[in-house]
Parts: C-alpha cells; structure tokens; sequence
C-alpha cells in the first residue's frame, strides 16, 4: 500500500468515519445522560424517509434539502412518540418500537419507487452506510492535501460531516449550561426561567442531522453505534461533566481509527484481496473499547456498591 | 398487471408456492401480535429490537460454520438455530451490561443492538469472500423477501408460529398474570422465573420465524405494532390479544400478497406499512383512546366544566346578594370569582347563552338565569355541596379510589357514584344532608 | 422586598385550584394563602397531592382550573423571587457533575441564556455551599455524597436563587437527624429574613415544632392557618381519613384527645 494508495483511498473514509463518531458521541452523551440512547435508534430509523424524499428532490447524496428532509422526519416521529405514549399510555420503549419502525419501512419502499435504489442510494447503503466508496481520486501525494483544486474534488458527504461537526461544537459550547440543566433537572430550569423545551428540541434537531450526516459513513443502524457507544465508554472512565464530553469525542475517533484499521488497513497491508466490513467493524469496536473500559474503570467498585445499596 | 397479481395473491390464486408463502406471513403475523401483546405490556419492546438484530451475527456464523464443515449452509433451520442463540446471547449482554451498574438499560440495549448487527455485518463481509454459492440470499434475513421464498421455508415459518401461538394460548393465563401484577403473580405461587424465560423464549422464537419473511430490523414492527393498536381499541387483554393477531395476521397476508406480486419490494417494509396503516387507523379513530375521541372528550369536559362554574358562580352571587333567583347579576362577578380573563368569561357567557342557560338582562354587563339556568344551577350547587361535605367530613378521599378510573370530577360524577354519596350522606348525617340542598333563592334567604 | 414583607399580601395564594391527571383529580378546588412570610408547612398523607399542589403552583404541571397568584402577581412576573427546591428522587444522582455544579444552577438566572457563569456567580454559589456547610465536598460527585448531604446541596441550590418564596419539597427525607437540625437552621434564619418558606413535610411529630403555619392537605385544603389552630387532632383525622395506624400517630402528635374519627 503505497501513501497514495492512502491518499486515495483510505484517508476520506477514515477522516469521515472519525467525524461522524467524535460528531456523534458529543451529541449521544446527551441522550446517554438523561437515559434516552434508544431515542437515538429511534431517530436514526426515522430519519429514512427524509432522507428518501431530500434525494428524490434533489437527485444527489449530500445536500441540504436531504438533511432538512431528515429534520422533518425527526420531528413528525417526535411527534407522534409523544402522541402514542399519551393516547395508548405505553412507555416510551413502545412507542418508539411503533414509530420508528413504522418510519423505516415507509423510508424504504420510498427508496424502491423513487428508484433512487437503483441509482445511487441502495438499501444497502442503508444498512452498512458507503465508507469505503468515499474515494478522493484527486490526490496524487501529499500535495494534494494543500492544493485547493485537489480539496475541491473531496466527496461531498465528508464536507457535510466536517459541517456538521462544527455545528455541534458550537452548539455545545453556546448551549453548554442550558444543555446542562435540561438534562439535570428540567423541572427546575423551567421554575428557574430555562425552559428545557427549546433546548431540548435543538438537541433532537442536531441529532437528526448529525444521523443524516453519519448516514453515509456508517449507514443507519451503525450509527447507533457511534451516538451511545462514544459516551458509554466515557462514562466509565469519569464523573466529570465536561471530561464526560472530552473523552466521549475521544473514544468516538479511537473506534473509528480502529474499526477502520482492523476492517481495511490491517488486511490491506497483510496483503488480503479484501477487506471486512468497516462501518460494522466500528460498531464491533464500540462493543470492545465498552469492554475494556469497564475492566479499567476506576469507579467500578464504589459503582457496584451504590447499585447494590440502591437495591436493598 | 401489478393490481391483477395482487388480488391474486391475495386470494390465494397466483401459484401453489405463492399462496403458502402468503399464508406462512400471515400465520407469523397472527404469532408476533399475539405474543408481542405479552412483550408490550411486560415493556420489553425493545429488547425484542435488541434480540432480533442480535440475530444476524449468529445467521451469518452458521452460513460461515456450515461453509467450513461443508454442510449446505443454505439451510433455514441452521441459520435460524445460530441467530436464535445469538440472540439469546445479545438479551443475556444488556443483563449483563446493565447489571454492572455504569450503564443503564437503555444504553445497554443501544449498544448491544449496533455491535451485533455491527459483528453480524463484518460476518456478512467475510461470507461474502466464501468460494460457496448462496449468499445473496443471506441477505434477505435483514429486510425480508417473501418473493423468493421455498415452500420448505414457509412450511418451517408456519411451524414456528403455530409453535409460539399456540405455547402463547396454553400459557395464556399466567402469562396475563406475569404481565400486570408480577408481585401478585409470585405471590399466587406462580413460577415467576420460568414464565419470564418462558416469554423470552416465545419472543425468540418469534424473532427468528420472522428473519426469513420480514427481516430482522423490521420484526419488532410486527411484535409491538399489532399490539399497540390493540391497545389503544381495548384495555382488556383477552380482547386486545385475540385483536392484536387479527391484525398481524392481516398486515402479513396484505403485505406479502403485495410482496409476491412485486418481486422488488422488501417483504418486510410491506407488511409493517400495512401494519403502521392499521395502526393509525386505530390511533385516530378509536372510540376510547383515539385522536378526534380524545380531543372531544376534552373539548367536552372544558364545556362541562366551564359551564358548572358559571352557573355555581351566578347561585352564588345571588344568594350572597339574597335576590330572587331569576334577578340579573354582574357578569364581572363571575368572572372575579372564577378569575376569568376578559376573553375567557365572553366565550362562557355566550356559550351559556347559545345553551339558553343565561340571557343578557336589561342593565349592561349583567345577565339572568332562565328557568332551565335556575334549574341546572341549583343542581350543579347541590352535587358540589353533597360531595364537598362528603369529602371533608368522611375524610374519606380515597373511599372512592375503584371509581377513579372515570372522570371522578363533580362535573362528570357517574350517577351511581352521587347516589351513592347522597345515601352516605343521609345516613351519616342527616342534618347536614338537609343543608346541602341550597335553597330556592327567593324564599328561604330573602 | 422588605416593603412587601411588611404589605399583607400573602406570599403565595390559590384559588379554586383543580388539577387532575388524566381524569383521576389529584387536587379539588383548593384555596389556600400563605402569610407574608415565615415557615409554613403542608403536610398530608401519601397521595395526597402535596408535591403536586407545589407543581401546580410553579406551572409544572397544567391545571384545570383555578388561579395561583405569588405575592399578589401570576407566577410570570415573579418568577425571578421564587424558589424551589424539588424531591431528592426527581433526579438522576449518577449524573457526572459536582456539588458545585449542582449550586451554581441555581445562579443562572443571574447570568442570563446562552452566557457563562462569571466568578461573581461562582463565589456566590460557593457561598450557598458553605451555608450548608458542604465547603469540603464542593468537588465531589454528587453521587458519592449521602442523602442528607445531596438534600443539603438542593438547599444550597435554592438559596443560591436568592428568592423571597421558597416552596420546598420534603427536604427532610432520608435525612438523619443532624442534617435535619442544620436544615431547619437555615430555613429559619430565612424566616427571620422575612421570606416565606412552604415545606411539604411528612412528618407529624416535628411539624408543629418547626413551623409556624400549616395546610393540611388531602385532595382538598382540609384545613389551614396558625400551628396551634389548624393542627388539631380533628383536623388530622379528616385529612389522614381511616387509615388508624397514621391516625394514632397524628392524634399523639396534636397531644390531644382523639377526635371524632369518622367510618373509622
Ligand atoms: N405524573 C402523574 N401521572 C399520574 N398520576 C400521578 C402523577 N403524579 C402523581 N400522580 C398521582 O397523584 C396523586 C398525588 O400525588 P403527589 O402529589 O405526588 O402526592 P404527595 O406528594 O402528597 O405524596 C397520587 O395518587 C399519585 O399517584
Ligand atoms: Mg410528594
């Protein structure tokens, strides 16, 4: 494998797969501290429709049309989880096991008639996402990284990735305190004057699209992956708010480096016709660093004690 | 062309091989409703979503395993056996997972759920480099294609569900027990365990009859949908199951009739669209729990409301002015009493007016009740008095805590629940009783 | 705020106020006003819809019907002078934040939406924290504190809000008894502040000795004003309705006769 070879092949699915987990584990250890990481599954299901509809309109893979479209779907599925908890008086579980897989499969036989799976959105790619056809042909050697023609030609999905991570920082770092007490204690921040609702709302919002975004590098059921596995491994590695985030991006870019390396890289340079699949590779990954972190955790005694407090 | 398949697939007439492959959906649908009603109400949805994408590592070993022995590893009974088994590996990790006390449930099933359909496609990717033949149709295990099914397959579909629908029925009663009062159960002397294992297993074994005809991503729509819309139809679930199947059943045997006349079209997206149909049919137009009935309901109630203190607040304005009771009183007091805003008490005061409750008196911004205003008033201030006096002397709040399952309100008390006061009343306390009945205005206070 | 404490304006007042969730009404028509100021307490049986009443009051959870008026204004114009401290079980103590964390909330009124909380607001904070006197365990996740220390870090919380109404809710559960002396401690010097403090307490033996007003509450305002007048034991009985083993138990606490306890 030559450094070219890199260059073009293996240097935009690796820089898309890091964004798409550091990008989603930020915004998953939201969902992970108030206990909601399957409305993460949730809306990375229901986004499909969207983003069936964004590609019927617009005919290309990475656009603006598509996210909104995803934002859209998000919504209406937030929505109707609400309404079907209410009317039906279900946990959210269930109401969310309706909604989100009614949403999926509207999403696909929207792809089968638009015949978008034919062109260039297959159900494949919803399922596995396209790492590995995110090819930068344009590089010819490290130069290319400097060379405005060359970066000019790097696949739209990174862009929107790259996009989508500056959003959320930035929505972070605005909403840091805001954030913070609609996940605490809601009931007090609506007392205090902070309704967590608007808050709230942009959360969902920013996953929908960081779901969207993610989409192509990991397809949708792995993103699942990258939004609560980032966060499960810090949280057992810190009782700090802010290290909580640091060390989910963190552990977000070590499963991706490594899904992408066990998946692409290792057999690439062992000289293999081919390679594994690397968006499931990262999720394989999630589930290892989770592991390994709960054997290294320095909380895990007093932790199991209070569990076990807790229980008598 | 597309509309004539159809009807036939329906009906059972487009070949010998498509209509048991109908009938093999439907039959899986009529066991995922009927065993999901369990799953639902036990609130294990999701660790059914869980277990079913925990299926596709274990289809996917058994294709690899089988390749490797040289076995076909075309065989359904094969791969189904390595998905259900890790699929009980994938329910016993978010235990596990959970258990250790860093994580919760949620995020536990989140994660169990990405990583082993992650594994089950690094699998995929690996069968995929297998010198064998028939991997396309390994495939077919995540979205479902009932298209292409073999009668053998279907025959082991219907099996299945036969299997779990009828364990489901034999187990019917204390399964219901595990589900609404699990204390109450264990108490009774049931075997809580095994029947918790015993519906586990149902809910596995569901799973993987489910592989071949919806896929595994969509198996959970067809475990909660069906009972969902059940529920919202009824509360009891002697009924809500038997309907929950009803509607499994209908949505595989639509949804694959569709599927078997349009060869491209994922089985399983087909059925819980069908399914999702259903369900909002349900979710608006039920007659206890649906959209528009709800609304109604409210809308009514604010009504009932509304006017019971417009009306309580003019009795009582003119008992404390000690005028007859069709003299005119100040709209502005009612709405003192009721802090009403402006706007509030206008929409009341004519809404009252349409009902011919009240009508404008000569001076401006006053109003008087007409002789059916006189007669509704007066009752409205005697059921608030009888209950108020019931509530504070029997201190007994909570005596009608059965009852609560209606609209226990004044406004709304059912009438056996007043009878029943009253007597309580009369009995307890006869003087008071007496006093309760507020007097004709005119007479008595003048 | 010295010149309403002096008004007769009661610090908190409901009229009419019914609140039901879904159908089942949790609170019937209750009337209730606080005075001005002092330690006031609701006190009632399980169920009985004290916590909601607190909820209502703040808009936490809608109502059906009635009014709720803080110092004689809707709770909108005067949200910056209430405080509130809510039931220790309301939320998540795994949460990765500390004591200090937990206190400054209760400064970011003060620094307003999408703005950091400067050092002025942090020292304040810190203060609140040394009131309760949990300098030490500032940095200390609030899961590794006990549950009168975490009780304490809410009440810093709430004083860090620096309102005029504080409506509390059980602060002393789970508490041991040291804890709960230096909890009323602090509630009373707000008292003698000239605030108004309403505590739902659930503990009929120390009420009347902590507090100067009470609501006894069951569904309805079964009664309310002064300790000495309202607390009776025939006002317990009705609020604690059949249930004999409370009823001893409030009877022992009015140290009087039993009253008459109807369909007992
Ligand atoms: N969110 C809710 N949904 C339905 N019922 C509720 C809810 N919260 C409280 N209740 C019911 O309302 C009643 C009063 O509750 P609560 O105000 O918490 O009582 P208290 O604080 O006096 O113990 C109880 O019967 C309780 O079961
Ligand atoms: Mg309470």
């Amino acid at each position: 494998m030559t450094l070219v070879d890199f260059l073009q092949l293996d240097l935009v699915p690796m820089l898309a797969a890091i964004l798409a987990c550091v990008t989603c584990g930020l915004l998953g250890t939201l969902l992970l501290l108030t206990r909601n990481s399957m409305m993460g599954d949730a809306i990375s299901h229901a986004v499909l429709p969207g983003i069936a509809a964004g590609f019927w309109i617009t005919g290309t893979r990475a656009s603006l049309p598509m996210v909104g479209g995803a934002i859209a779907a998000a919504v209406v599925a937030v929505a109707l989880i609400g309404l079907v908890r209410r009317l039906a008086r279900l946990e959210a579980g269930a109401a969310m096991g309706v909604v989100f897989s009614g949403m999926f499969a509207l999403g696909l036989l929207m792809l089968v008639w638009s015949g978008a799976d034919r062109v260039d959105l297959d159900v494949e790619c919803v399922l596995y996402g396209i790492l590995e056809t995110l090819i930068w042909p344009a590089a010819t050697g490290p130069a290319s990284l400097f060379d405005p023609a060359a970066l000019a030609a790097l696949p739209s999905e990174l862009l929107l990735l790259a996009g989508m991570f500056a959003v959320t920082v930035v929505a972070l770092l605005l909403f840091w305190k805001e954030l913070r007490l609609a996940a605490f204690d809601p009931a007090f921040g609506t007392v205090i004057g902070f309704d967590p609702r608007p808050v709230r709302a942009l959360l969902m919002l920013l996953i929908a699209a960081a779901c969207v975004a993610a989409f192509w590098a990991v397809g949708s059921i792995l993103v699942i992956a990258a939004l609560i596995g980032p966060p499960a491994i810090a949280r057992l590695l810190t009782e700090r708010y802010a290290a909580q985030f640091l060390l989910a991006a963190l552990a977000g870019g070590a499963i991706a480096v490594a899904g992408y390396a066990v998946a692409a890289l290792i057999p690439a340079a062992l000289g293999a016709a081919q390679g594994f699949n690397a968006a499931g590779m990262i999720a394989v990954m999630a589930a290892v660093g989770f592991a390994l972190a709960t054997a290294l955790s320095p909380f895990r005694a007093s932790r199991r004690r209070r569990a076990a407090a807790s229980r008598a | 062309m597309i509309n004539a398949d159809f009807l036939a697939a329906l009906t059972f007439s487009l070949g010998h091989n498509a209509a048991v492959v109908v009938l093999g959906c439907a039959a899986f649908g009529l066991s995922a409703g009927l065993v999901g009603s369990f799953v639902l109400l036990r609130g294990r949805a999701l660790i059914a979503d869980v277990a079913a994408h925990a299926t596709l590592p274990g289809v996917a070993a058994a294709f690899i395993g089988a390749t490797l022995a040289g076995v076909d590893p075309r065989n359904l009974w094969l791969l189904m056996a390595g998905g259900a088994a890790t699929a009980a590996l994938g329910s016993l990790a978010v235990r596990a997972a959970a258990a250790t006390g860093r994580v919760r449930e949620d995020a536990a099933m989140a994660l169990v759920l990405s990583s082993g359909f992650g594994l089950g496609v690094v699998l995929m990717s690996v069968v995929q480099s297998l010198p064998t033949g028939g991997q396309a149709g390994l495939a077919h295990f995540i979205l479902g294609q009932a298209a292409g099914m073999s009668e053998a397959e279907a025959q082991a579909l219907m099996i299945l569900a036969a299997i779990a629908a009828g364990c489901a029925l034999v187990l019917f009663n204390p399964l219901r027990a595990l589900c609404f009062d699990e204390a109450f159960a264990a108490s009774a002397g049931l075997p809580v365990r095994a029947l918790d294992l015993a519906l586990t297993a149902l809910m596995l074994l569901v799973a993987v009859a489910g592989l071949r005809a919806v896929g595994l991503i969509l198996v959970v729509a067809l475990m909660v949908i069906p009972a969902v819309t059940a529920r919202l139809l009824t509360e009891r679930l002697s009924v809500m199951a038997p309907v929950a199947a009803l509607v499994g059943a209908a949505s595989g045997w639509v949804g694959a009739s569709l599927s078997a006349a349009v060869p491209g079209l994922p089985t399983g997206a087909v059925v819980t669209v069908t399914a999702c149909a259903l369900f909002l049919l349900a979710l608006f137009f039920s007659p206890t729990r649906g959209v528009i009935a709800a609304a109604l309901g409210r809308a009514v109630m604010t009504w009932r409301i509304a006017r019971d203190h417009a009306l309580r607040g003019a009795w009582e304005e003119l008992e404390r002015k000690g005028s007859g009771a069709d003299a005119p009183f100040a709209e502005a007091a009612i709405a003192e009493a009721w802090a009403w805003s402006a706007a509030r008490m206008s929409a009341v005061s004519l809404a009252l007016r349409r009902a011919g409750l009240w009508q404008r008196a000569a001076e401006p911004g006053f109003l008087r009740l007409t002789a059916s205003g006189v007669d509704a008033a007066r009752n409205v201030v005697r059921r608030h008095r009888v209950w108020e006096i019931y509530l504070t002397r029997a201190g007994g709040v909570r005596a009608f805590a059965a009852h609560r399952g209606a609209d226990l309100i004044e406004h709304t008390l059912p009438p056996e629940v007043e009878a029943e006061v009253e007597a309580w009343l009369e009995t307890a306390d006869p003087d008071t009783a007496r006093l309760a009945v507020p007097p004709p205005v005119e007479g008595a206070r003048a | 705020m010295s010149t309403t404490a002096s008004l007769p304006v009661p610090a908190l007042s409901v009229r009419h106020l019914t609140v039901a969730y879904r159908d089942a009404p949790v609170l019937w028509e209750v009337g209730w006003a606080t005075p001005p100021s002092g330690l006031v307490a609701i006190v009632g049986p399980n169920g009985a819809g004290k916590s909601t009443l607190i909820k209502a009051v703040l808009g936490l959870v809608p109502k059906l019907s009635g009014e709720v008026r803080i110092f004689g204004e809707p709770l909108a114009a005067v949200r910056r002078r209430v405080g509130y401290l809510p039931q220790r079980a309301s939320v998540d103590w795994d949460f990765p934040a500390t004591a200090l964390d937990v206190v400054a909330m209760g400064r970011y009124p003060r620094a307003g939406w999408l703005r950091p909380l400067g050092r002025k607001e942090k020292g304040a904070a810190r203060a609140a924290l040394a009131e309760v006197g949990l300098s030490d365990f500032a940095d200390r996740q609030i899961g590794q504190l006990s549950g009168g220390q975490q009780q304490r870090v809410f009440l810093a919380r709430a004083l860090a809000l620096e309102a005029d109404l504080y409506l509390m809710d059980e602060p002393f559960a789970g508490v041991d008894a040291a804890t709960e002396k230096a909890i009323v401690s602090v509630l009373r010097r707000l008292a003698d502040q000239g605030k108004a403090v309403v505590v739902v307490h659930h503990d009929l033996a120390t009420a009347p000795h902590y507090f100067d007003h009470v609501l006894l509450l069951n569904l309805r305002a079964i009664a309310a004003g002064p300790m000495a007048e309202a607390f009776t034991p025939e006002n317990l009985a009705r609020a604690y309705g059949g249930r004999l083993s409370l009823l001893d138990q409030a009877v022992a606490a009015a140290a009087g006769a039993p009253g008459a306890a109807p369909r007992a």
